[in-house]
């Protein structure tokens, strides 16, 4: 049994993890609030531009010839897919949630004998997949040094993607993210970008008569290298309030196991001081005794 | 029935600006301006670089916008850019570090005429900003 000294010690270490742990949950609710705030103040924008993306890709009205974007290269042969982590660690189950979701997308993948290549944004994603799949990435990406997440990080990642599509660099597009649902839960998805999937949105009525001025496909194509980009920055402001979410639910996860933990190291401690108590006594008495 | 119609102007971050019954709008469209008014037919654009400009009765607000789409249906009328700023607001220097940025991007050689034809826009009118 550990003498008194270590666990008074041990009671000492646990308790001051405790308050490094509070603290980040603190720390991680009041940037959690903000993060949230700029999701939701960015979500306007996305939806519009795939509402008018869609209006328009349904008034094409000569499909073969639409950007290459919109209905892709043809052929279903290389597969790119950007993961997109965070940089930091301790937050959970997030990043080896996207990790296993990607992973299961890339054992299939690779089963079908396509080929696979893989950008990485955020330094944690290239940690974990780097050992597996180290040939198989191309880029990695990651914004450290911005303290916020902006609109012109998303779209140099952006155009990234569409240069390596231009030189066609590969067939099919994929990215991968946390959903941001609430504090405890963030479904991490799998979204194809290239080419775009439009038929998920059925409730698109389709009496709407547009003018377009100029012709629809010159529009499209000047849309769909900005859908792209701001498709990654939803991914990445969801990303970023997932984050915060799942680090935030982790470290009050940690500071109830440490408090736990204190509680049942004091009560053990207790119980060895008074045992020695308990012994001194005897050794009292019984030594008056044989007097 | 209200005379005006709904404006909204969304860029990445945030709804810029989100107004009701205005009473027209004028913005530069990718092949020249264009105005807006109530009961206008349903029509996507895209912009070139420009200000949009807002008339509210007698009240007239003008914003700088580098690119975007517009999109006008029933009386409401959506700007997507991902650059936008009120021109009451405008940073003198940061205007002239835009000009800055233009110039040295038009002087490369690579750039096709179309993009040639976006950054002159944008140089002539920053510029005009900046006089103002």
């Amino acid at each position: 049994m550990a003498s008194l000294d270590d666990l008074k010690k041990r009671i000492s270490s646990v308790k001051s993890t405790q308050k490094i742990t509070k603290a980040m949950k603190m720390v991680a609710a009041s940037k959690l609030r903000r993060a949230q705030e700029n999701a939701e103040r960015g979500r306007p924008y996305s939806e519009k531009m795939n509402n008018i993306i869609l209006n328009l890709s349904n008034s094409i009205s000569d499909k073969e010839n639409s950007p290459k974007l919109l209905i892709g290269s043809g052929e279903d042969k290389v597969h790119l897919c950007i993961v997109m982590t965070s940089d930091r660690g301790l937050c959970g189950g997030f990043n080896s949630n996207i990790i296993k979701k990607a992973k299961s997308y890339f054992q299939k993948i690779l089963d079908k004998g396509k080929s696979l290549k893989i950008i990485t944004v955020g330094s944690k994603g290239f940690d974990q997949l780097k050992r597996t799949y180290k040939d198989n990435i191309i880029e990695k990406i990651s914004f450290k040094e911005s303290k916020n997440i902006n609109y012109f990080d998303a779209d140099k990642v952006g155009k990234i993607i569409i240069d390596k599509f231009e030189k066609k660099e590969f067939d099919i597009c994929t990215i991968f993210y946390n959903q941001f649902k609430n504090v405890i839960t963030q479904i991490p998805q799998e979204q194809q970008i290239i080419p775009l999937k439009t038929s998920d949105t059925t409730s698109n009525s389709s009496e709407d008569n547009y003018e377009f001025e100029p012709e629809e496909d010159e529009i499209l194509s000047n849309l769909l290298p900005k859908n792209i980009s701001t498709q990654i920055f939803k991914a990445m402001l969801e990303n970023s309030a997932s984050e915060q979410g799942s680090r935030m639910s982790a470290m009050d996860n940690a500071t109830r196991n440490a408090g736990e933990m204190v509680d049942k190291l004091t009560i053990q401690y207790n119980r060895s001081r008074q045992a020695a108590i308990t012994k001194e006594l005897i050794e009292i008495i019984s030594g008056a005794e044989s007097l | 029935m209200s005379e005006g119609f709904n404006i909204e102007i969304v860029n990445p971050e945030r709804s810029f600006l989100i107004k009701e019954n205005v009473s027209e709008v004028v913005v530069p469209a990718f092949e020249g301006e264009m105005g807006f008014l109530k009961d206008h037919i349903s029509i996507i654009s895209f912009l070139k670089p420009g200000i949009i400009k807002v008339f509210t009765g007698s009240d007239e607000e003008s914003f700088y916008v580098e690119d975007g789409i517009v999109e006008f249906k029933d009386n409401s009328l959506s700007i997507l850019t991902s650059h936008v700023f009120n021109i009451k607001d405008a940073d003198k220097n940061q205007i002239n570090s835009s000009i800055e940025d233009a110039e040295k991007e038009l002087a490369k050689d690579e750039i096709d005429d179309q993009k040639k034809f976006l950054l002159n826009n944008k140089v002539e009118v920053l510029k005009s900003l900046k006089f103002n």
